[in-house]
């Protein structure tokens, strides 16, 4: 968080160092005032305040002093140690100071005051040149010493002297019965108020922290979850979510060559967020391990977080449907990750979630599934524990896929809309019952920044892989399955016999051309044979006729006849004669 | 009892011999009244049975953490044990003897030989 000014709104301000926290709070505490941090037992009060102590001496060369009223020295220090913070390191180089002042029932007689704490504090602050104090927690001073009202006045004079020395100050105090606190601190530390609570919703918890007063500073006022990890705690302001982000536009595979083609032929964007949803059995793990195969195929790493199976069900039973995933396993570029939903409350699954990838540095993550957080959350801080996974994984380029179970029958369940609006490619999976039979068919229901199929696709999971088959929609509606299956064979029958018809007509037809080229060959035959015949009696009656006219003619002139002109045929044909004899 | 002494260890005493030690800061009149105090009581009901040591966390302010010091003026008796710690200006003479383990016939005796 070191782009955020330490200084706002005209107050100087002491950055934490806790992530988020100083987001929320315009850059860090109060300088050179008090904090009060108050929460009931086991809320993160004493882990708030050392952190802020150490990434003061560490991150902004602030050396801090730590009362403490309630745990030995070396119990704080263990306690300390298993979230990684060397306090060691740091009180040998003299950056931290921690003192216990072990509070025992003493009698008392007459009146007194603090000035040995005074003491105790100021050789502390002198020996490291503090700049940073924690008293935690006063609640010990109220039930161990007598007379309330002097203790009272006494924390009060304590503040005062620390706030003429500019030292910026943490007091820790118990919430008790709705109170802020039980001695009503936050009476006299008037400058920043802060509340941790660890709230119990159907049997998980979720750690909250509140703002309750901030004097001088804008804040945000709404209650932050807060996580307590291995690594310490992280507040999660979802408000500052990070919108400006580099976008890649490099696209992955979905290692299911026909979802390839369903999202513009290319599969996912790098760095996008997925999410598979469906009731089930209906095939969602399987897509999210086709595409660990697909990361794994490419050499890049890819981490698998497990919530319902462990590691050997899942190779198994991928496996069977031709999915090896051993392989990657074995050469370390798949790694899964088991956790148990009940087993801790989900920002301690958070936490774990940020550390294992923080660990493995994958380019792929899958989820399978998330929803099962959310049975055990409550769903508000569950939502908003997501969108801050999926931001923080989309800042660090990683790709990732969430399996979703929903409802058998529900399209969406409410909490699925509550974070698509975070997720980039949405891919469903329904189940079709139709026929006695249950299929499985894959719908991309949004995938921004590319042009997608809208199609319906049948989902098909074999011992050879995953196959994504084109349903049928025709005349006879929507099918899949057997049921598509045999339209299939019935329109594959009906084509046949439309081409065995076409193929008979055309037989008929040549045979058909065929008689009719042999009848006409015949017909021609008998013609040619009688043309001879006909021409051959014609020319003789020419002949016949010819002869017949010379033999009148030769008899007209010898009978000496008076007329001009001799007959030329006998009777009455008297035209006909004239065109066939003329020359 | 240990005859060698290591620095943590209760300061080796005859039985019956009451080790005390006073904590104050610098010369308020409450440190003043609990020095004077403490001492009538020890002349008083001890003498001669016992060491006061009078500690000013002014000059001395490292031994505020050896023995817990918190509120001031503190009044801690080392021996015998069990060890005990009375905070306050010392006003109360009948109180502080409880608290010391001083017995009443021991202070009734004491009183009536006076």
């Amino acid at each position: 968080m070191s782009n955020v000014p330490h200084v706002r709104d005209g107050l100087s301000k002491a950055p934490s160092g806790i992530e988020g926290l100083d987001d929320i709070t315009g850059g860090g505490l109060p300088r050179g005032r008090s904090t009060l941090l108050c929460g009931g037992t086991g809320t993160g009060k004493t882990l708030m305040a050392m952190e802020f102590l150490v990434h003061g001496a560490v991150l902004y060369g602030e050396p801090g002093v730590f009362i403490t009223f309630e745990e030995s020295e070396q119990d704080l220090r263990d306690n300390i140690a298993s979230f990684g913070f060397d306090l060691d390191g740091l009180i040998g180089q003299h950056q931290l100071m921690i003192d216990c002042v072990l509070l025992e029932p003493i009698a008392v007689s007459g009146t007194y005051d603090l000035d040995g704490l005074f003491v105790r504090l100021e050789q502390a602050i002198k020996q490291v040149d503090a700049k940073r104090v924690v008293l935690d927690s006063v609640d010990m001073l109220f039930s161990t010493l007598p007379n309330r009202l002097l203790v009272r006045e006494e924390l009060r004079r304590l503040l005062r002297w620390l706030k003429l020395r500019g030292l910026t100050v943490i007091i820790t105090a118990e919430s008790d019965n709705g109170n802020l606190t039980r001695d009503s601190v936050e009476e006299y530390v008037s400058d920043c108020v802060i509340a941790l609570e660890n709230r119990v919703t159907r049997q998980a918890s979720v750690r909250l922290l509140r703002i309750v007063k901030y004097r001088g500073s804008a804040h945000g006022g709404n209650e932050y979850p807060f996580l307590i990890g291995e690594k310490g705690i992280s507040v999660l302001p979802v408000t500052s979510l990070s919108l400006d982000l580099v976008v890649s536009q490099e696209r992955v595979s979905t290692g299911i060559p026909r979802l390839d083609t369903m999202l513009d032929g290319k599969g996912y964007y790098r760095g996008s967020s997925i999410m598979v949803s469906g009731p089930a059995g209906s095939g969602k793990s399987s897509v999210a391990a086709k595409f660990a195969q697909a990361t794994c195929n490419r050499g890049e790493r890819c981490l698998y977080f497990l919530l319902e199976e462990s590691r050997d069900q899942v190779v198994r039973n991928m496996r069977s449907i031709g999915i090896d995933l051993q392989p990657f396993v074995d050469c370390g570029l798949l790694r899964f990750m088991m956790t148990r939903p009940t087993l801790y409350g989900l920002e301690a699954h958070l936490a774990r979630f940020h550390q294992a990838i923080n660990e493995f540095k994958p380019s792929a993550v899958v989820f399978d599934p998330i929803t099962i957080l959310h049975v055990i959350e409550d769903r508000q801080a569950n939502q908003s524990m997501l969108m801050r996974l999926v931001n923080y994984l989309r800042l660090q380029q990683i790709t990732a896929h969430f399996v979703t179970l929903t409802a058998q029958g529900a399209i969406l369940s409410p909490s699925e809309v509550g974070i698509s609006s975070l997720i980039d490619s949405w891919i469903q999976l329904r189940d079709v019952e139709s026929n006695g039979e249950r299929n499985r068919v894959l719908l991309i229901l949004k995938s921004r920044g590319m042009p997608h199929s809208r199609q319906l696709r049948e989902f098909v999971m074999s011992s050879h892989g995953i196959d994504l088959v084109d349903i049928y929609t025709g005349s006879a509606g929507v099918l899949t399955g057997s049921a598509r299956i045999l339209q299939e064979m019935q329109e594959a029958s009906d084509v046949r016999a439309i081409r065995n018809e076409i193929e008979r007509r055309t037989i008929e037809l040549a045979s058909k051309r065929q008689l009719k080229d042999t009848r006409i060959a015949a017909i021609e035959a008998e013609f040619a044979a009688s043309q001879a015949v006909e021409e051959r009696l014609v020319e003789l009656n020419k002949q016949r006729e010819l002869y017949e006219v010379r033999a009148s003619q030769k008899m007209f002139q010898s009978r000496q006849s008076d007329l001009d002109v001799a007959p030329d045929a006998p009777g009455n044909n008297k035209d006909k004669k004239d065109n066939e004899a003329l020359p | 009892m240990n005859t060698t002494r290591s620095p943590d260890a209760p300061p080796v005493t005859d039985s019956g011999q009451y080790v005390l030690r006073l904590y104050v800061v610098g010369n308020s009149g409450r440190s003043i009244h609990a020095i004077a105090n403490i001492k009538t009581i020890c002349e008083l009901y001890l003498k001669e049975h016992y060491q006061l040591e009078v500690i000013d966390l002014y000059l001395q302010p490292e031994r505020a953490r050896g023995d817990q010091i918190v509120a001031i003026p503190t009044l801690v008796k080392v021996l015998p044990l069990p060890s005990r710690r009375i905070i306050g200006d010392l006003a109360d003479t009948k109180q502080i003897c409880l608290s010391l383990d001083i017995s009443e016939q021991v202070r009734a005796d004491i009183d009536m030989h006076r």
